[in-house]
């Protein structure tokens, strides 16, 4: 889950991140009173989950409360990059002398963690590794012994940072990694990384992505999700446990196991093109169980979706023997009641013929039985068009 | 012969009193292999199904001589239960558990690799299956018989399908090699091994979108593997920024799509197949002309 800035600042303070200080606002009005709390400039920042905000004009410096209020009410609504702005935060501004930028993130490649770190900041740091790949110091970091006062000094000079900033980021360093690791983060960055007029080291901006496999660790960041940003479908879904991502498309896909489903997504793709580019509505994943009860949940949820013309249950009958699948699916419609969308249905595997009898013996109109993956792609595409 | 996995395997099942070790220790047995060995440090001395219980692995390994551990246990201990069989340098640790926070999986992979006398394969996969001699995981063993292609997948059903659509042919060891972003073993590992099992003729390799593991392979292919591959990537027609199942499964800007993946394996002189199905073609095409 990646978070908003203000919530990533609330993160790094609580870990004793330096950052300005400031409150979000959802209102000219609130902004202009926060404004007045801080007193003296303020900056006035659109609150996306994207970059680039800058140069969109998402972030403007006010004078005073009533500029701060002038400056909330262009900002607030504003579209960045598809992204409406629902909120700012109000921060007393800054004296910026220099500006850098530092990192510390999952390295999936070497299976360890980085740090990256530069003085060039302020710009998009993709832009500094490609134009300057000399200017970014990065730094493999042991997972076992993480980032001490010495680890941080040695990334703040790989970084070309001037000794006047060095203690300062170091110790922002340490207190950045401690951020990174207690909150199970993937990614905590800091750009710019900024030196003030009168030497603090300050994280001005912040970037912080979080796992959400460590989430039963961090109960508490259930409140940093964006409910306004979540598909109702894919919240439905996952009230009920199933693995669900809501797609554009008109053929509704069900499947057990996430490569066979991406792979369904595929193969679903390439037939539709013969039927006027068909495309999946949703990746649904019922794991390997696929019992009566989760593929009941899974269509029930599929079938709720106003664009789905078509389902197409792909299951491959592994643990669970296709016999039991095909009275799942049985049962499942039985589950869900009055079903007019027609599943093309294909079970392969353990007991696959077995599974395939007791579909047929039980004779639902619904229900089209097709032996292959492909053919059974082309049906499901097939039948989304002719319903459309 | 086979890779990492045979008649030789004595398997420990840490986790083994709880709902899905058990389940899967007992299909497990059922198919052949030998479970010789359960840990759970509060039910020492007890037994599961038959299997003794012991308190912890370093002890199953001396009182059973258990060679391979597989783990079951739950998200919040699976660190614990991984760097426990690491002391007890197992050689082979196959971690099944779905969820592993990744900052885990990072310390306890390090840990290994510090040890340096424990492969770990997973975690959120499948785990590894020799058919006919031994299964440590939860590949049904039903699916097909012995033979001589090996097979290397980040995904567990697309293997249960790429073995039975050439089940004709038979395997000589599957592994689900897993779908987070870090993982013990990576293709790599698997076609050096393969590469140098005389049982094994042919490769084929599944993978999907996320992270450039696929594009490392393919680079590795060229240099060092002699034997014909056939692979497939799923996820071609998979949105930017949104996690498809695997917590690894990513597409980020233009970094880990399928199609780059599927360059860089042709590039290579992999045959790359569009489906499942096209990609299983081409292997029994490989297979018949050997």
């Amino acid at each position: 889950m990646d978070l908003f800035e203000y919530q990533a600042k609330a993160l790094f303070a609580e870990h004793g991140v330096p950052v300005p200080t400031g409150k979000t606002a959802t209102t000219p009005d609130e902004a202009r009173a926060i404004a007045a709390e801080l007193g003296g400039k303020v900056v006035v920042k659109a609150q996306v989950k994207t970059g680039g905000r800058g140069k969109a004009g998402g972030v403007k410096v006010a004078d005073g409360p009533e500029d701060a209020y002038e400056k909330a009410t262009a900002i607030l609504g504003m579209d960045i990059k598809g992204h409406t702005v629902h909120s700012v935060l109000v921060e007393q501004a800054s004296n910026i002398a220099e500006e850098y930028y530092a990192s510390f993130l999952l390295d999936r490649a070497n299976r360890t963690f980085l740090a990256m770190a530069s003085r060039e900041g302020g710009m998009e740091i993709e832009e500094v590794a490609a134009t300057k790949p000399e200017a970014l110091a990065r730094i493999h970091l042991d997972p076992l012994t993480g980032v001490d006062l010495a680890k941080a000094r040695e990334i703040a000079v790989a970084a070309k940072l001037p000794e006047a900033a060095l203690d300062g980021a170091a110790e922002l360093l340490v207190k950045l990694w401690e951020t990174f690791v207690k909150a199970d983060a993937t990614l905590v960055e800091v750009n710019p990384l900024i030196l003030t007029g009168d030497g603090q080291v300050i994280a001005l901006d912040g970037k912080v992505s979080l796992d959400e496999n460590a989430d039963f660790r961090h109960p508490e960041n259930e409140a940093l999700v964006d409910v306004s940003a979540v598909d109702p479908l894919e919240q439905k879904a996952k009230e009920k446990g199933l693995n669900y991502v809501k797609l554009t498309g008109s053929v509704g896909i069900i499947g057990n196991g996430a490569g066979l489903v991406m792979s369904t997504l595929d193969v679903v793709t390439y037939a539709g093109e013969e039927f006027g580019g068909q495309r999946p509505a949703n990746f649904l994943d019922i794991g390997g169980g696929a019992s009566a009860e989760v593929m009941a949940n899974g269509l029930s949820i599929i079938l709720s979706d106003p664009s789905v013309k078509s389902v197409f249950v792909n299951i491959f009958g592994g643990i669970t023997a296709c016999d039991a699948v095909a009275n799942g699916i049985i049962k499942a419609l039985e589950l869900v009641g009055e079903v007019t969308t027609p599943l093309v249905v294909r079970l392969d595997g353990n007991n696959a013929e077995e599974g395939r009898r007791i579909l047929a013996e039980a004779n639902l109109a619904v229900v089209k039985p097709v032996d292959t993956m492909d053919g059974a792609a082309k049906l499901a595409a097939e039948l989304a068009a002719a319903a459309a | 012969m086979a890779i990492w996995l045979d008649e030789n395997s004595r398997i420990v099942v840490q986790g083994i009193t709880g709902s899905e070790g058990s389940k899967h220790a007992k299909r497990m047995a059922a198919s052949g292999a030998a479970i010789v060995a359960g840990v759970n440090a509060r039910k020492a001395g007890q037994s599961q199904d038959g299997v003794p219980v012991f308190a912890s692995v370093t002890e199953a390994m001396e009182k059973t001589g258990a060679n391979v551990s597989v783990i079951f246990v739950p998200p919040k201990f699976t660190k614990d239960a991984a760097i426990e069989a690491v002391d007890a340098e197992i050689p082979l640790a196959v971690v099944i558990t779905e969820g592993v926070p990744v900052h885990d999986t990072t310390e306890f992979f390090a840990y290994a690799q510090g040890k340096g006398k424990t492969r770990i394969i997973g975690p959120n996969c499948p785990g590894i299956i020799s058919p006919g001699k031994s299964n440590a995981g939860i590949i049904p063993a039903t699916i097909t018989p012995p033979g001589r292609i090996g097979l290397v997948s980040k995904s567990g059903t697309l293997t249960y399908q790429m073995m039975y659509e050439l089940r004709d042919f038979g395997f000589s060891t599957g592994v689900g090699i897993g779908g987070d972003p870090v993982i013990g073993t990576i293709h790599i590992d698997a076609l050096d091994a393969f590469e140098a099992d005389p049982e094994t003729d042919a490769i084929v390799m599944i993978g999907e979108i996320g992270g450039d593991a696929e594009e490392r392979a393919a680079a590795h292919i060229e240099a060092h593997i002699t034997k014909p591959v056939v692979g497939y990537v799923a996820g071609f027609t998979a949105p930017e920024g949104k996690t498809m199942g695997h917590a690894g499964a990513i597409v980020s800007g233009s970094s880990g799509t399928a199609q780059a993946k599927k360059e860089a394996l042709e590039k290579a002189g992999v045959r790359v197949g569009k489906t499942p199905s096209e990609t299983a073609r081409l292997m029994a095409d490989i297979m018949r002309s050997l």
